[in-house]
């Protein structure tokens, strides 16, 4: 049982400021993913909660005591890392054991326990004889995890942890760790990515970071569908949402704008009356859009390049914006000839405004779309 | 045809720098297992096997308690410079201090005065320290070169640690000591033998400040107790003696490098490659 509450930390190198007024509370047994861009600010966020970094401001608690002086140990967490970071002479077995050891309590018999019961686990237990050298990558990886699964913590803290995997493997230990979750149901987890499919399939919530900056935090599904911003919105989701400037035209409980590159559309989405002719972007997501007859839909535009995935096909269409082209995620194979003339349409529900500044205009459709399916 | 003159070439060269740099040694043999008049000719193959002047020289006495002397000053330097190293190398590599790189550089910087000097200043500290005559003298003065280039060494080797590891070590709640003694020690087996090694050879070869440090027959170390070998009379210098001591003295090393020989060649290379 966990329960962590930061409450404006601030971290700075130097004069360097990485992470700005962080506040988050994360509730016992959740499984929180870090995601954001490399640089963010993310493996700083999890070094300063597993207490490996000094917290420069702010508060730290872990079930309202706080622990921003305490060591790791002392909070209770264990932290896997992206490069393993096992001890290179000992065996997988002592590698496990190392902490327990250090516990002047713990037996050697409950030593043994613990160890043979995470490797059970893991399926490590043909290994634990052999020294790290002698592993492939993924079984490394099992070992890491392992060696803080025998802590038994509190807090378990994941750094990037399948970034040194191949594809398949890292689906196949992607997988392993959900279910890890749901068997250590009172452990809290965070897990530290820039891979959003990861985000999204282990995350019961997800924190945006950008330059040391909280952005949203929320479950996958509400950043995918109410993204806060414009950097929410266009780094979730993949490919990720067409941004077009857009031109308020009349503002009211709903709102018709002009998207650059399209005609005028009303989206059912409600603007302060003084929001006229006000700039704004429209926020379209690739799937949303789809194939109808020429003339006919938001945008018309000639394709500049298609590639089939096979369940889906994306295409790449000029709609007069210069380099940026409108990308749309069309479901199974469509065949259509570079250069050739095609037009989108969209269903309205699926758009997103956003203000001049990027924050979403949104009215109360995230909180009651009874009352807006109504309303539209 | 190239090949095998090149291949010619290649072994011509290889004997020679082998005998190069054996042969001085080799002829020390030679010499050691003469005496009398036969010490005066000039002979390239083994033709007398008298072990006399062996056996004169732990005749005397003293010598045996030369060597002994040697042993007990290189092993305690060595001992001491690697457990100072190995500390000073973990704070120098892993920890954020103001003057860090200063303090290297003066580290590196004393290394490089020639013995004699600091001679003068050091002969003042140890007859300062009550110090002067005995084997503790010495112990202290070698310190002074070993440490550097200990510390240096592992301090870079140290460094190329992963970070990670130590980190690792940290969550699992192994305080600095347990991560030096349980973690870096193992890791740093090559580079501290290699430098082990090389501060043993330093400190077993020195000959300025055992000379200066030390006046008594008793305490001397080997290489000024060879130095001050005397024959029956003034005029006469005891070649046979000198290089059967010569030979005694070398030994050691020998063996020491033979047993440590693969650890040396991956401690030279540790650096460069990551772990
Ligand atoms: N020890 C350090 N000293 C100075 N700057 C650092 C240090 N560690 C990280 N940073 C900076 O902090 C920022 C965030 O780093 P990090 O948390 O590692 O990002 P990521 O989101 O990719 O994990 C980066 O701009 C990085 O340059
Ligand atoms: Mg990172």
């Amino acid at each position: 049982m966990a329960h962590l509450k930061l409450t404006n930390i601030k971290k700075s190198y130097g004069s360097v400021k990485v992470l700005h007024d962080i506040n988050l509370d994360i509730r016992s047994g959740e499984f929180v993913v870090f995601v954001g861009p490399s640089g963010c600010g993310k493996s700083t966020l999890l070094r300063v909660i597993a207490g490996l970094e000094d917290i420069t401001g702010g508060t730290f608690q872990i079930d309202g005591q706080v622990v921003n002086a305490l060591t790791p140990k002392a909070r209770g967490v264990a932290m896997v890392f992206q490069s393993y970071a096992l001890y290179p002479h000992m065996t997988v077995y002592d590698n496990m054991a190392f902490g327990l050891r250090l516990d002047k309590g713990s037996s050697s018999s409950e030593v043994d326990r613990r160890v043979r019961e995470a490797a059970a686990i893991l399926q490590i237990e043909p290994y634990l004889d052999r020294l790290p050298k002698a592993l492939s990558g993924g079984q490394r990886q099992r070992v890491a995890i392992g060696r803080a699964i025998t802590r038994d913590p509190k807090v378990f803290l994941f750094d990037e942890p399948l970034s040194n995997l191949d594809a398949a493997l890292r689906v196949a230990t992607r997988i392993e760790i959900a279910r890890l979750h749901e068997r250590m149901a009172d452990t809290t987890m965070i897990y530290v990515t820039h891979d959003q499919v990861e985000a999204m399939t282990l995350a019961d919530r997800i924190v945006v970071l950008n330059s040391g900056h909280v952005e949203q935090v929320g479950s996958p599904m509400e950043l995918y569908n109410d993204p806060d911003n414009l950097f929410v919105a266009r780094f979730i989701g993949s490919p990720s949402m067409n941004i077009l400037p857009a031109r308020i035209e009349a503002a009211g409980a709903e709102t018709a704008v002009v998207p650059e590159g399209g005609r005028r559309i009303v989206v059912p989405v409600p603007t302060p009356s003084g929001s006229s002719s006000s700039a704004a972007h429209l926020g379209v997501r690739p799937e949303s859009l789809e194939l109808v007859d020429e003339g006919q839909g938001l945008f018309t535009g000639r394709v500049t390049l298609v590639e089939s995935l096979g369940e889906v096909t994306l295409v790449y269409i000029d709609i007069g914006r210069g380099d940026e082209p409108l990308v749309a995620k069309l479901p199974g194979e469509v065949r259509l000839a570079r250069d050739s003339t095609v037009s989108l349409s969209v269903d309205v529900s699926a758009l997103r405004l956003f203000d001049g500044s990027g924050r979403a205009l949104r009215g109360d459709r995230a909180r009651e779309p009874e009352l807006m399916r109504n309303a539209g | 045809m190239p090949t095998v003159i090149k291949q010619t070439g290649f072994y011509l060269l290889v004997a020679f720098i082998v005998l190069f740099s054996v042969f001085p040694f080799y002829y020390a043999i030679l010499t050691s297992l003469k005496s009398g008049t036969a010490l005066f000719q000039v002979d390239y193959l083994p033709t007398h096997f008298d072990f006399g002047n062996y056996a004169d020289l732990f005749a005397t006495g003293v010598f045996p308690k030369n060597i002994l002397n040697s042993v007990i000053v290189a092993t305690v330097v060595v001992v001491i410079s690697l457990f100072l190293a190995v500390t000073a190398a973990y704070a120098l590599s892993r920890i954020t201090f103001r003057g860090r790189t200063l303090l290297l550089l003066t580290i590196l910087g004393v290394s490089m005065f020639p013995q004699i000097a600091v001679l003068a200043g050091l002969f003042e500290m140890i007859r300062a320290a009550g110090l002067y005559n005995t084997l503790f003298s010495l112990m202290f003065a070698y310190m002074i070169f070993t440490l550097p280039f200990t510390v240096w060494v592992l301090t870079t080797f140290m460094r190329d640690l992963p970070v990670e590891i130590e980190e690792a070590a940290i969550v699992d709640g192994a305080a600095p000591l347990t991560i030096v003694l349980k973690v870096f020690l193992p890791l740093m087996w090559p580079a501290l033998v290699t430098t082990g090694l090389l501060a043993f050879i330093a400190a077993w070869n020195e000959f300025l400040f055992a000379l200066t440090f030390v006046s008594n027959n008793e305490t001397r170390t080997v290489p000024v107790a060879i130095a001050l070998l005397s024959g029956a009379s003034e005029q006469e210098i005891p070649w046979g003696t000198i290089m059967a001591a010569s030979v005694i003295v070398t030994v050691p090393l020998i063996v020491l490098v033979l047993i440590f020989q693969r650890k040396i060649i991956s401690g030279l290379t540790a650096g460069g490659v990551k772990g």
